[in-house]
């Protein structure tokens, strides 16, 4: 198999549930080239080679991937297999958000934004969350008393982020059924693998930019009622920011708080269901985690290296000519960093397919790595460790009903659209 | 050993490990992981278990921490007897053991060393013995010196601004204490990483309101009629009203204990090869003597194989692990201590990270970032190569210098694709000139066959 076709593989919407097969045949080339001239990075010291390279930019309007998909076509329109990325990249275009931006306006919008999130300046923030969501899952499973079957994802793993994030940023909870629906749509039209070109492809992605627009015409309403009234939460914060950086550009609040809404809990779902999947098919797992609870956030770890909730993020691009790994990666070429394959990058995590509470999984590239390291990680490691500790605490006997449960679209984002699981019921609160 | 096979040795064999710090504990810890299953004995002068230094100039001082609460973890059992409160005061090599100040003897197959260093003491003995004089080395004192910080006083004197004295000065600020440095060199950091970036530790000294003083020594310190300092004399003949005093003048290594076991033990430390065996006094390998951490010197590849002794964290957890490798293992399983030293520091509100040897180099370029804002990377380069490199909060790139420097790459190393400095051509570094110390050995004998090395005794 050629690294163009274990790529295409590995993206195919059939193989979410176990893309690695594909990548370990992809690290047998650990910086590869492959379709419209993408290099693909799967070798774990490669992925962090490449993360701490200043030659390497996550700003799409340096990267040429847009312009070489369209020039690469001599009409200069996208060809139909094209179109999904390209959509995606208009997307993201125009003003950056700080995971589509270089230092140094990248280092201030990050220092800009964690001044209202995290220490020195806001240490409380995210412990205050923690009270916050023991209360909210606890209330979940309240609500599942006396049923025998529900769907970890969607009325377990999802509800508490979303609380969290709209919480933090100021977003009223209420609307949740609204951008929950468009940040779907959204994420679902971001396709960068073959079945972009199918009828059905091509559907979502019209879906996708619609919703898109939605997200962001809403986002702009709460920007502009945070102008106008103040009011809590970083919306807010950034709107009315006095720091030593003054205050971001309106078209930079708008898409840091894009990126904080949707960032912000998608991959936090993701991972509490994960965990809960990952468990279950580690038999005596969550025996050995319920007597000892203090091993939970090295289970969390764990279960991020093995099943990354983000795969990759494809804004990088060469800035100059690269050499790495025996290749050169020219001056302009995309870059994916393939997160989840340097994770089970045997070199790196002997015997890596493996489920272990045994292993120290601290290096994974879960959350990235060099200075678009995850900005939310303390929040997320909060609240899943949260919710995976009640979970266990509270569900009596669970067992999955299907293996491997049905995906979501995303490539970038993987996790499992639903997760059903039997159970013989849930305890009280109280009980331990 | 010949004569004795290595599992045996591994199962019934003596090791005694002499210093119980950071080295010391790691060392027991590798030994043990290594399947060491003999008798391990830990000695150490300090009668406190093995805790972390790098807090007592930081967080201690602040007082976020208490000074007895920066106990280092243990990452395993060791089961080892463990000697605390009592120093090693001789080594006989002939017997085979280790005496100690109680007057007892301990025997060993093989020997590890790691009795580190110890804060050079203000000159002046009887100056150094007034009240409100200070060193910063052990928790006892950082305890000692916290407690004098909280009872405010009006003007702290910090003699020598390298890492230690920087971040001292950086807490008094902190604290709202009136601080003056004074610094031989043309500017704080100087020595570890020149003056060019020195002059911008100084800017950063001086925005936040210490009284910083160059190009200066401290000649003096009188006391007052209770023996409390509270004076300095400087050297450019300005008197200063001072009531705290924090000598930083750098660290000396504990080998006196190992005077007439004729080893290659002196003012930079005890000689190792790159495995960390310790050399004797003619510089010829021994089989049964380790060492590792601040004490050490080893010489390595990277650096024209100069003997280097690093004063790091990293340095003292690496170099331990490898001693404690070597010291079980068979010849062909040996390994090498190839650190790339890495060292951190937090002062006036800068993370400030260094990777490789920033002092082995002698031209600079800034690399990324922007000087004015003190968020930067720059690269230290010496015949057209990377040799180490500084980071101002911009610690996020330093592994992307650290696989510059292991790769012995040119030097300047290829421009970063976005937020270039200004100016980034490359400048000497500025390193003020190496102090040349007291010789260490000199040789006797004629007849190149008698030839033999004589340790010669520093002024101490
Ligand atoms: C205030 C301070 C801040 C620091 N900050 C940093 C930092 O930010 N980053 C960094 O990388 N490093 C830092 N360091 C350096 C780091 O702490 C050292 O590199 C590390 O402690 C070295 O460990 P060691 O075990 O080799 O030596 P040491 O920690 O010096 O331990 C040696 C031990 O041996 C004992 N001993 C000595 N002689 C004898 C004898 N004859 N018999 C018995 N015992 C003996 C000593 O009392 C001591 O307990 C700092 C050090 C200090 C003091
Ligand atoms: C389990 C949950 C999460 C995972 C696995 C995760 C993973 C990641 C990864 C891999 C990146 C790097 C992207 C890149 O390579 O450019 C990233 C960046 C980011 N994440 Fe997370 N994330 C999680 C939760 C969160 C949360 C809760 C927040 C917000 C509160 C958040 C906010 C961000 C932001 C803002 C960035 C961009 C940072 C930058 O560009 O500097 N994430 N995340």
């Amino acid at each position: 198999m050629t690294p163009e076709q274990a790529f295409a593989e590995a993206m195919k919407f059939e193989n979410r549930p176990n893309p690695y097969p594909f990548f370990d045949e992809l690290r047998k080339t650990p910086v590869a080239r492959t379709a419209h001239g993408i290099y693909v990075v799967t070798g774990y010291k490669e992925i962090i080679a490449l993360a701490h390279d200043p030659r390497v930019s996550s700003d799409l309007r340096n990267g040429s991937l847009l312009a070489m998909i369209r020039g690469g076509d001599s009409s200069g329109a996208p060809s139909d297999a094209d179109s999904g990325m390209a959509e995606m990249l208009d997307k993201y275009g125009g003003d950056t958000m700080m995971i589509l931006s270089d230092p140094p306006d990248h280092s201030r919008m990050r220092r800009q934004a964690m001044r209202h999130f995290g220490p020195p300046h806001c240490p409380d923030l995210i412990p205050s969350m923690e009270e916050y969501s023991v209360r909210i899952v606890n209330d979940l499973l309240d609500k599942l008393k006396g049923k025998h079957r529900f769907d970890v994802v969607d009325d377990y793993a999802y509800p508490l982020p979303v609380a969290v994030i709209c919480k933090i940023l100021g977003v009223p909870v209420e609307d949740e059924k609204q951008f929950h629906v468009w940040i779907a749509e959204f994420l679902g039209g971001m396709d960068l693998g073959p079945e972009a070109a199918t009828e059905e492809g091509k559907r979502r992605q019209a879906k996708g930019r619609e919703s898109r627009t939605e997200l962001t015409k809403y986002l702009i309403g709460l920007i502009e009622r945070a102008e106008k009234k103040g009011g809590e939460g970083m919306i807010a914060q950034l709107v009315h920011d006095t720091g030593p950086d003054g205050r971001m550009s309106s078209s930079e609040i708008l898409q840091n708080c894009i990126l904080l809404l949707v960032a912000g809990h998608d991959s936090t779902v993701n991972l509490l269901a994960h965990c809960v999947l990952t468990l279950l098919r580690n038999p005596g797992s969550i025996d050995k985690l319920r007597k000892r609870p203090e091993l939970i956030p090295r289970a969390i770890e764990e279960v991020l290296r093995l099943e990354s909730s983000v795969q990759f993020f494809p804004s990088r691009s060469a800035l100059s000519d690269i050499e790495i790994a025996g290749t050169t990666i020219p001056s302009g070429a995309p870059i994916f960093l393939m997160y989840t394959a340097g994770n089970r990058d045997p070199a790196q995590f002997p015997d890596p397919n493996t489920f272990s509470l045994e292993r120290d999984a601290k290096e994974s590239l879960g959350w990235g790595a060099g200075v678009h390291t995850c900005f939310g990680g303390p929040l997320a490691r909060l609240e899943v460790n949260v919710g995976l500790e009640t979970f266990l605490r509270r569900v009596r006997n669970p067992r999955l009903v299907v293996d491997p449960p049905p995906y979501r679209p995303s490539q970038i984002f993987r996790g499992p659209l639903h997760c059903e699981i039997e159970i013989d019921g849930i305890e009280d609160r109280g009980a331990s | 050993m010949i004569t004795r096979s290595l599992d045996a040795f591994k199962a019934n064999g003596q090791i005694v490990i002499v210093g119980a710090s950071l080295a010391g504990l790691r060392g027991a810890e590798a030994l043990r992981d290594e399947g060491f299953g003999g008798r391990l004995t830990i000695i150490g002068d300090e009668p406190h278990a093995p805790y972390d230094r790098p807090p007592l100039s930081k967080q201690v001082l602040e007082g976020w921490v208490k000074a007895d609460r920066t106990k280092l973890p243990h990452r395993r059992e060791i089961d080892a007897d463990w000697r605390l409160g009592v120093a090693a005061t001789g080594l006989d090599r002939t017997k085979k053991l280790v005496r100690l100040g109680d007057g007892t003897e301990v025997p060993f197959d093989r020997l590890l060393i790691t009795t580190g260093v110890r804060a050079r003491q203000w000159p002046n003995p009887a100056e150094a013995g007034l009240e409100g004089v200070f060193t910063v080395r052990t928790c006892d004192d950082a305890a000692r010196l916290q407690a004098a910080l909280a009872a405010r006083p009006r003007r702290v004197l910090i003699i020598g601004a390298g890492y230690i004295g920087s971040e001292m000065a950086s807490v008094c600020r902190k604290l709202g204490l009136d601080v003056t440095v004074a610094e031989r060199a043309a500017a704080p950091l100087a020595g570890a990483l020149g003056n060019v970036i020195g002059a911008i530790a100084a800017e950063m000294q001086r925005d936040a309101g210490v009284d910083l003083r160059t190009g200066v020594s401290v000649s003096a310190l009188e006391g007052d009629s209770r023996g409390h300092v509270c004076r300095a004399h400087l050297s450019d003949g300005t008197r200063l009203d001072v009531d705290l005093v924090l000598a930083s003048l750098g660290s000396i290594r504990n080998v006196e204990w190992l005077d007439g076991a004729r080893l290659a033990a002196g003012y930079w430390g005890l000689g190792c090869d790159a495995g960390c065996r310790v050399f004797d006094v003619h510089g010829v390998v021994t089989d049964d003597i380790f060492v590792a951490g601040d004490v050490a010197r080893s010489p390595h590849v990277l650096f024209g194989y100069q003997f280097l002794s690093m004063e790091h964290w990293d340095n003292a957890v690496l170099g331990a692990a490898v001693a404690a490798h070597n010291m079980v293992c068979e010849e062909l399983d040996r390994r090498a201590h190839l650190l790339v030293p890495t060292n951190w520091s937090g002062q006036f509100g800068v993370n400030i990270k260094s990777v490789g040897v920033p002092s082995f180099g002698d031209e600079i370029a800034f690399t990324q970032g922007a000087v004015t804002e003190r968020r930067f990377a720059a690269a230290y380069g010496r015949n057209g190569r990377i040799v180490g490199a500084v980071t101002f909060n911009q610690g996020k790139w330093l592994q992307h210098y650290e696989a510059l420097i292991m790769r012995s790459s040119p030097f300047p190393p290829p421009p970063a694709g976005f937020d270039v400095p200004a100016d980034a051509r490359s400048v000497p570094a500025d390193f003020p000139p190496r102090g040349v110390g007291a010789p260490d050995v000199i040789l006797t004998g004629h007849d190149p066959n008698e030839r033999q090395a004589e340790l010669v005794q520093p002024p101490r």
